[in-house]
């Protein structure tokens, strides 16, 4: 069975839909790309598969022994995050909160996993640099690293590059596909960057007109796949 | 300077300063606390706000002539609070403008209402002691002083408790809320206590000034300091130490309480800058 199931799954805010009914599964060690223009609703579909909001309509049905909070979410970045003064370390636990329940500290087991996250994104030496000292990148490996911490299956990343410049790009994606192969995650991707989702994607979910979803290969050759590749240029 | 300690020692042993001072260091503790949270969630005014709230309340619990003033002051306050923290990002009307807005009108419905039915033959002596904080922390009872002993602990209790929600929270509402943690208990929360921190503050420095107990802490630590914890130990420490030095200075001075605390709270917050790029530089 998928891990992740939507069956005509109607997104908006307070009753508006604002999209036609989507239909998509996603199977444990998909790479999911989702694309769509400005506006277009990716983050209400992220924000609704993560519970934040509910849908109009329709179900979003999760394989039993996955809870929603199983689901490592990287948000974009706020103005506020930008000049917080905490610690790499810090950050990283917390995102262990929602395995605490009602304990009020965190355990030894989360704290190595907190560093066990920290490892996987190589960036154990800076535990204790203060995260706004960062750069743009080491400060999206940091969120990653927290999502690693509340994630076992499923990471859910909401534009992971955006303001970053080519080549920590490329880095992240790098670091991406690494988790997706090696560590078996899956992962969902919002992204305005085409020609990431021809490269790393194993699926593509494209919002807008004409709904598309389906794998890298039929969306390729499928009409909106095919316009916006034209339109993006360069690809291989 | 002999002189001034003996001074000193001949203030202190009168019961009234020894609770002044005990009133003052427990309320600058508790909100420097939340102070870290408020600032880092921009949301420095709700003391300002929150307080103009209270100064309307007080005004119209006067004119009520109600006994005991808190009955009417610690809900309405409370319930503004709830309010503001609420509204988050879906209002209507934004965070910065909604308490904007609520500070301006309670402060103007306050004044309105104090001059049209008061039955004071001082009411611009009234206002400003209720603006700038009065001499009511030298007037304190027993009673009082327990009461804010206890919620002071209570707070404390409830910070350390919660506060890895707080900085989850703080940190990152929407992650928070996705990992399962309940955001809108914590805000609540947050609501609560802060509102209880302001009706308690108004009798030190008074409800213009209370804003600076709740951010220049905060704001001078952060000068200093690299993580979440340090930032709220060191807040801690520089809220303490520095109503400590205002009130013995107005004791001292004979300057006006409120003014005198928010003024080394100032010194402090200058000096931080200069340690910290200091620091920074070297």
């Amino acid at each position: 069975m998928a891990l992740i199931t939507c069956q005509d799954l109607v997104l908006g805010y307070a009753g508006k839909e604002i999209l036609a009914p989507l239909n998509f599964s996603v199977q444990a060690g998909d790479y999911l790309y989702i694309i769509g223009e400005n506006g277009s609703g990716k983050s209400t579909l992220v924000r609704t598969l993560l519970h934040l909001q509910s849908p109009v309509r329709g179900r979003i049905i999760l394989d039993e022994g996955l809870d929603r909070r199983e689901i490592g979410y990287l948000p974009q970045q706020t103005v506020a995050q930008r000049d917080f003064p905490a610690s790499v370390r810090e950050i990283v636990l917390s995102g262990c909160q929602g395995r605490c329940g009602a304990r009020p500290f965190y355990n030894k087991e989360e704290k190595a996993l907190a560093r066990q996250a920290m490892e996987r994104m190589d960036i154990l030496p800076l535990a204790e640099r203060c995260y706004r000292e960062l750069s743009g990148g080491q400060q999206q490996r940091v969120l990653l690293a927290r999502a690693l911490c509340a994630a076992r299956r499923v990471l859910l990343l909401d534009e992971p590059v955006a303001g970053l410049d080519p080549r920590t790009t490329e880095e992240m994606y790098e670091l991406l596909k690494e988790l997706n192969k090696k560590d078996g995650m899956t992962i969902l991707m919002i992204s305005h960057d085409l020609r990431a989702a021809v490269t790393y994607a194993s699926h593509v979910l494209h919002i807008g007109h004409p709904v598309f979803f389906g794998t890298r290969q039929e969306f390729l050759q499928s009409e909106s796949g095919s316009y916006l590749t034209a339109k993006g240029g360069n690809v291989q | 300077m002999s002189d001034i300690f003996e001074t000193l020692a001949f203030y202190l042993s009168y019961p009234f300063v020894q609770y002044a001072l005990i009133v003052g260091v427990l309320i600058a503790l508790c909100s420097s606390l939340l102070g870290v949270t408020l600032v880092l969630k921009r949301l420095s005014f709700i003391g300002d706000g929150l307080s103009h709230v209270a100064f309307g309340a007080i005004a119209i619990s006067a004119v009520l002539n109600l006994s005991n003033d808190m009955l009417l002051v610690l809900p309405v306050t409370v319930i503004c609070a709830v309010l503001l923290l609420r509204s988050g990002q879906n209002a209507k009307i934004r965070g910065d403008a909604a308490i904007a807005m609520l500070s301006v009108g309670a402060l103007a419905i306050g004044y309105l209402v104090m001059n049209l039915f008061s039955t004071s033959t001082n009411l611009s002596g009234d206002v400003c002691g209720t603006l700038f904080g009065s001499t009511s922390i030298l007037t304190l009872t027993t009673a009082e002083v327990r009461l804010c002993v206890v919620l002071s602990l209570l707070v404390v209790a409830a910070f350390v408790l919660f506060y890895n929600r707080l900085f989850a929270v703080t940190f990152d509402e929407s992650f928070a809320r996705a990992s399962g943690t309940n955001t809108e208990a914590c805000n609540l929360g947050i609501a609560v206590v802060i509102a209880v921190i302001i009706v308690l503050a108004m009798n030190l420095v008074g409800s213009l000034l209370i804003s600076a107990l709740v951010i220049f802490p905060a704001l001078s630590a952060m000068r200093l300091c690299h993580s979440f914890l340090h930032v709220t130990i060191c807040s801690a420490v520089f809220s303490v130490v520095c109503t400590l030095l205002g009130l013995l200075l107005s004791i001292l001075g004979g300057t006006p309480v409120g003014a005198t605390i928010v003024t080394v709270d100032l010194c402090a917050f200058l000096l931080a800058c200069l340690v910290g790029r200091f620091v920074a530089a070297g």
